[in-house]
């Protein structure tokens, strides 16, 4: 078994083994940081123009539209779900995988992995191809009356999919790198297996885990591929924030559009100040337990 | 932010480790309270009749309109609320979400062949529906006409401008879009009867005129954006509505509306999803909605969205002068009835595949 490196690592020494000289360097980071400029910073600065580009009125108007407060009701309600649910099984699976041997262990990682390397579009279609009308258990969910695709569960597993591998992910390599030494000790001490888990496994692992969700919640709430697949798109029901965004570019409404879009850019940027914020401030506890083995 | 903390570590830990767990704690509230409020809404929303009519996409001005004047005549005639939620897309995949189970009351789509799809392949509406409604389900018709920038560069006047050689012209897939298929069927049709009814010549011109296309979008209001936003290729044809919608998004000062002076007549039709209706107990409303596409107030309504109303006695003069006369002629007229129409072209291996095919 490989031990990959723990992925939670600040990028801390660096700058001394470097010997390009300074007109080397200068060039890099330059290029760098002019790519950043042109594709990153760029458009988000944009969709910030665009959403006020009528002003604040019409900024907050674009909010208080139904369709849109159902939109952003619903990307709460399917993040709510699809993230809690990831997060277990995401422990779960990363426990199993690190902690003990089996057959098919290979197999099983390969397979979390799947979503990140099938396209969205095919996650969405499979779902439809599995409970659509004339889909596998299409009949039997008719007869039973139970709407899954075109309807919020459809949504909620469509994006459970695409967020799966999130959580394991990150939590394989740092379980596997920790190692079995210390669950044993505290079970030969006495502990319950649940005891061990509470704690000494969660504390070891709680930083890689926080990251994990919060990267996964900000997936859930941006997901649109494979959504907008199973959505059916009806107004006020079945439309989550990435497909209102749409809807509303596409009837010219595009202040609207780019202040729903400004709430998604948000959303990121929130999410990655809080996790820069989180290696700054625990930098040396998460050093630590990654070392402490 | 330092002088803040305290001065031991092991205190500043625990802190740090009480402000990490409120935080939790907060967030877990936060998203329980989102929780909670979503479910109490959908319950909420669950206790009154609510239609929904899967439409095609340019139509989505056209029924926030016509749902809001049927929610108030039901309201007054009968008491009851009712809400009518809208769903739009290219039509042909809008067919395909209610063959795969979405629950449409009614289908108001682009072409005849979508229902006619839903019918085959789901069951879901009989395969006699055209004869369920008054004009075979066509509460108005529609044609194609050009949109092209301001003073026209190009000078296109008709179809046959189409493939000249050095215009781009911008048009949905109709694979997926009915709008594609319209502008197809209206490209060929205009061909056959230009080149006397050579079937080899019409195709011929069609495939030259699908050569100078460089985006096929999947709806027409994703070619009209293509078009008007993005500021890609020299012409669009499109839905006649869709061309005066962009005029009046986009200002008469970018645009010009160029009538070639034959064009199709276009059949966008309407009918009911009889299977879902039953199932939801929503007939009574359901054909209430239908029927109401027939009355004065809903004609008129087509016609200030330039759509072609058929009792144009409803419509305000001032919006029927926008509707300009042109020979319009019938696809089935040239073709045969809607399966081979839609067989013959559209169909995997029909005519579209082949002509856009790689040269060999």
């Amino acid at each position: 078994m490989s031990s990959a490196s723990a992925t939670t690592q600040p990028p801390a020494r660096a700058g001394s083994v470097v010997t390009e000289g300074f007109a080397v360097r200068a060039l890099l980071i330059g290029i760098a940081v002019v790519f950043l400029a042109l594709f990153l910073v760029l458009p988000l600065v944009t969709v910030f123009i665009q959403a006020f580009a009528k002003g604040w009125s019409a900024y907050l108007a674009a909010f208080s539209e139904v369709d849109a407060r159902s939109a952003i009701r619903l990307t709460l309600l399917t993040a709510a779900i699809a993230v809690p649910f990831n997060l277990v099984f995401g422990i779960m699976a990363s426990w199993a995988i690190a902690k003990f041997e089996f057959r098919g262990k290979n197999l099983l990682v390969t397979l979390i992995d799947l979503p990140f390397s099938v396209s969205p579009v095919v996650s969405g279609l499979i779902y439809v191809l599995v409970f659509g009308a004339q889909g596998l258990l299409g009949p039997w969910l008719l007869e039973h009356d139970i709407q899954i695709i075109f309807a919020v569960p459809g949504i909620v597993l469509a994006t459970i999919f695409v967020t799966f591998p999130f959580v394991a992910r990150q939590l394989i390599p740092l379980m596997q790198e920790q190692g079995t030494a210390e669950e044993e000790a505290a079970l030969t001490l006495g502990a319950s297996g649940w005891h061990a888990f509470r704690t000494v496994t969660l504390p070891n692992i709680r930083w890689g885990l926080l990251y994990s969700v919060l990267l996964c919640n900000a997936r859930a709430m941006g997901e649109f591929g494979a959504v907008s697949v199973v959505s059916g798109h009806i107004r006020g029901l079945t439309n989550t924030l990435p497909l209102h965004v749409e809807i509303l570019y596409n009837e010219y409404n595009f202040v609207a559009s780019f202040a729903v879009a400004s709430l998604l850019a948000g959303l990121a940027l929130v999410t990655l100040l809080v996790k820069s914020l989180l290696e700054w401030r625990f930098s040396a506890e998460i050093a630590a337990g990654a070392r402490r083995h | 932010m330092t002088a803040t903390m305290s001065s031991t570590p092991n205190a500043r830990r625990l802190s740090r480790r009480r402000r990490v767990l409120a935080l939790c704690a907060g967030s877990v509230g936060l998203v329980s309270a989102g929780l909670a409020s979503a479910l109490l809404t959908s319950g909420a929303a669950q206790a009154q009749t609510e239609l929904l009519n899967v439409s095609y996409d340019p139509t989505r001005e056209l029924y926030k309109e016509i749902n809001a004047a049927f929610i108030e005549e039901w309201k007054a005639k009968t008491g009851e609320t009712v809400t009518v939620r809208a769903a739009h897309g290219g039509s042909g995949s809008q067919a395909r979400t209610v063959i795969d189970g979405i629950p449409a009351d009614v289908v108001t789509l682009g072409i005849p062949s979508d229902i006619d799809a839903i019918s085959r392949l789901s069951k879901k509406i009989p395969a006699d529906w055209r004869t369920k409604l008054p004009n075979e389900g066509l509460p108005y018709t529609s044609t194609v006409v050009f949109l092209v920038r301001k003073g026209n560069p190009k000078g296109v006047k008709d179809w046959g401008d189409l493939v000249k050689p050095d215009v781009k012209v911008i048009t949905p897939n109709p694979k997926t879009s009915a709008g594609g298929r319209w502008n197809f069927l209206a490209a060929w049709g205009y061909a056959y009867e230009k080149e006397g009814k050579n079937v080899d010549k019409a195709n011929a011109f069609v495939g030259q005129l699908y050569k100078q296309v460089p985006v096929l979008d999947t709806g027409a209001r994703g070619s009209t954006v293509t078009f008007a936003q993005r500021g890609l290729g020299d012409v669009l044809p499109t839905w006649e509505n869709e061309a005066y919608l962009v005029f009046d998004e986009f200002g008469r000062d970018k645009f010009d509306v160029v009538v070639p002076p034959t064009s199709i007549y276009a059949e966008p039709p309407v009918a009911l999803v009889d299977a879902n209706v039953d199932k939801k107990g929503t007939r009574k409303q359901a054909e209430a909605y239908l029927q109401f596409l027939y009355t004065d107030k809903a004609q008129a309504i087509f016609a200030k969205h330039h759509y072609r109303p058929i009792k144009r006695e409803a419509a305000k003069p001032e919006h029927l002068a926008q509707l300009p006369e042109l020979k319009l002629f019938k696809i089935e007229d040239l073709q045969g009835n809607w399966d081979d129409i839609q067989k013959k072209n559209f169909d995997n291996g029909g005519l579209f595949d082949q002509l856009s095919k790689p040269p060999q």
